[in-house]
């Protein structure tokens, strides 16, 4: 590509945006301890005297929790906001006049974003966690390799999802609602907040054909190892087909936007 | 070869409007009444290189579309466009590398980092050098005198600072070409003219091409020798800004300020024989006599008049270019 210098130069001024806005960093901080202690204490409450649900013991189910909510802080962003809001106040012109692809820039930023808050919010986050509750570690290496290509993968899903409803805004003009929607979508639907086969049959059945067990669910499953041998290589072949299968969508979604493309104010 | 070749560009945009009151709101979620707005009407537009051109138009005249379709931005809705021997919309990566703009309306800088972050990733992203960026923007931050603004975020810096390193930013590559669109909106007399007095130095110094908009006419004849008019989305003039001076001012423009209200009846009548045409002025009791002839005529009517009413103050002066595009815009191009 030769881009490269470019993108990595994205990342930077990532970072450097990140750190400008330190207080957001703060209160992400709170509100992910937030989140993990009370579905912590629910679980807890669920599992009662009971072994073990759907085959997952409390401790695995604890360490779900935990490792879901740390891994959404990396895959997560807010690109399809910022790609919504620069179609609605016209800056597309400016990304338009720039010798760089826009989208892969907004995923470069994303990344940008996500290594941030990975490295300076999911690690220490994970350390006081583990000192918290009781959460339990694979000594296994393959494990944790398995576990970083998977949330490569839950990101490059994740992302071409949020693009795909930013470029909404190109069609649709206002795009809150969209947004706010797919939000609460993915975060029912990837399992963050309930694993997967914890669903009725019926709409696990369902959501086998949809994108988003690709994005928390899976990588949940291989940290607590609740996913074993052939299961993990099948596992990361639907996150693979997913992000190949995305690439049509935004493609074509981007020819058609850049044809319909008006520049809102003037 | 010419810098820029446009022949019969148009743009059409279809504008929806919205039926009044709440049945017509419901019937809006339907089916919806649109009209199609051509913004841009068969437009044929040539530039050589080295030049520097001034386009103007009312609001809404059509110059920031077609800013942005020279820019890759917008894609035409029928014509030909060519601009460094490039279609800007099927080339666009390349093309714009060779191209620089400057929206005077948003910024192109990130809002939250030091201005030199920016350019950093500037020159990242048009691969310039490090002796390139050295030797050519060395120059440029001193011309603009924005060395002390380099560190500060962007969202820090009054209006003049930010449009100074906004122009820098876009001349990080040394662009052959430049689209300015209304570089100088809201900023005060010293900026522009430093802004003026740069633009001036790179097209001397690099035979820089520069397509300018503006509604402040100083900025145009401070820097461009030709100027295109825009009306309704057609070029109704496009020659050199001395010749539309020429064509259009025949006689001088008297102002009077009274001090008592005057009725329009009252001046005509005190015209006399002269061919006079007048108009109310900006401030109060304030009109202005445009009038066709030589001196004798200019200083009949003024004797006349003022033996009738009397005056706080009186200049004659030559029609402003100002003038000539308001008369032009209200009257039609007859004269020329």
């Amino acid at each position: 590509m030769g881009n490269s210098a470019v993108y990595l130069e994205m990342i930077r001024i990532r970072f450097l945006m990140m750190l400008a806005y330190r207080t957001n960093y703060y209160s992400g901080i709170l509100i992910y301890s937030i989140n993990i202690g009370a579905y912590y204490f629910l679980w807890q409450a669920i599992y009662g005297a009971q072994e073990s649900i759907q085959g997952m013991d409390a401790a695995q189910m604890t360490t779900y929790v935990a490792v879901a909510w740390m891994a959404r802080a990396f895959y997560f962003n807010n690109i399809d906001r910022e790609i919504a809001q620069e179609i609605q106040e016209g800056k597309v012109a400016v990304e338009m006049i720039r010798p760089y692809h826009y989208l892969g820039v907004k995923t470069m930023q994303g990344l940008g974003e996500g290594l941030f808050r990975l490295l300076f919010f999911s690690l220490p986050g994970m350390v006081v966690i583990w000192l918290a509750f009781p959460i339990t570690f694979s000594d296994n290496f393959a494990v944790w390799g398995f576990f970083f290509i998977s949330i490569l993968f839950s990101f490059i899903v994740n992302t071409q999802i949020n693009l795909l409803t930013g470029m909404a805004t190109f069609f649709l003009l206002y795009n809150t609602g969209l947004i706010r929607g797919k939000r609460v979508v993915i975060d029912l639907f990837s399992g963050l907040l309930l694993p997967i086969s914890f669903y009725p049959l019926w709409a696990q059945e369902i959501m086998q054909f949809l994108p988003f067990q690709a994005i928390s669910y899976i990588p949940s499953m291989i940290f607590t190892e609740a996913f074993t041998g052939t299961e993990i290589y099948q596992a990361l072949g639907i996150q693979l087909f997913w992000a190949a299968v995305l690439i049509i969508p935004i493609q074509l979604m981007w020819v058609l936007a850049k044809r319909q493309l008006i520049v809102q104010g003037g | 070869m010419n810098v820029v070749e446009v022949e019969g560009l148009r743009k059409e945009f279809k504008s929806y409007s919205s039926r009044s009151g709440l049945a017509g709101a419901f019937r809006d979620l339907f089916t919806r009444n649109y009209q199609v707005l051509r913004a841009v009407n068969d437009i044929s537009l040539h530039i050589k290189k080295g030049e520097m051109v001034g386009y103007i138009g009312e609001n809404g005249a059509g110059k920031s579309t077609t800013i942005k379709m020279l820019t890759g931005i917008l894609t035409p809705t029928a014509g030909r466009i060519l601009v460094n021997g490039m279609n800007p919309h099927k080339e666009r990566e390349k093309f714009v590398r060779t191209i620089g703009v400057v929206f005077g309306q948003r910024s192109q800088l990130w809002w939250d980092i030091a201005v030199q972050e920016s350019f950093r990733l500037l020159k990242k992203v048009y691969k310039v050098s490090d002796d390139a960026y050295e030797a050519h923007m060395g120059e440029v931050i001193a011309t603009l005198d924005i060395g002390p603004l380099l560190d500060k975020p962007v969202r820090k810096l009054s209006l003049g600072q930010r449009m100074r390193c906004e122009l820098a930013a876009a001349l990080i590559h040394n662009p052959p070409l430049l689209f300015l669109d209304e570089p100088t909106i809201g900023l005060d007399v010293l900026v522009k003219m430093k802004i003026r007095e740069f633009l001036k130095e790179i097209n001397r110094k690099y035979q820089t091409t520069i397509l300018l908009t503006t509604h402040d006419l100083a900025d145009i004849e401070a820097l461009c020798e030709r100027v295109v008019l825009l009306d309704e989305g057609k070029i109704i003039y496009d020659g050199r800004l001395d010749q539309l001076q020429k064509n259009w001012v025949e006689g001088k423009q008297i102002h009077f300020e009274f001090h008592h209200p005057v009725e329009r009846h009252a001046l005509i009548e005190l015209s006399g024989g002269a061919d006079v045409k007048w108009r109310q002025g900006e401030r109060c009791n304030e009109w202005i006599a445009g009038i066709e002839g030589d001196e004798e005529a200019v200083s009949q009517l003024m004797s006349r008049v003022i033996q009738q009413h009397p005056i706080s103050d009186v200049k004659v002066n030559q029609a402003s270019t100002e003038e000539i595009i308001r008369n032009i815009y209200e009257e039609g191009l007859t004269h020329g």
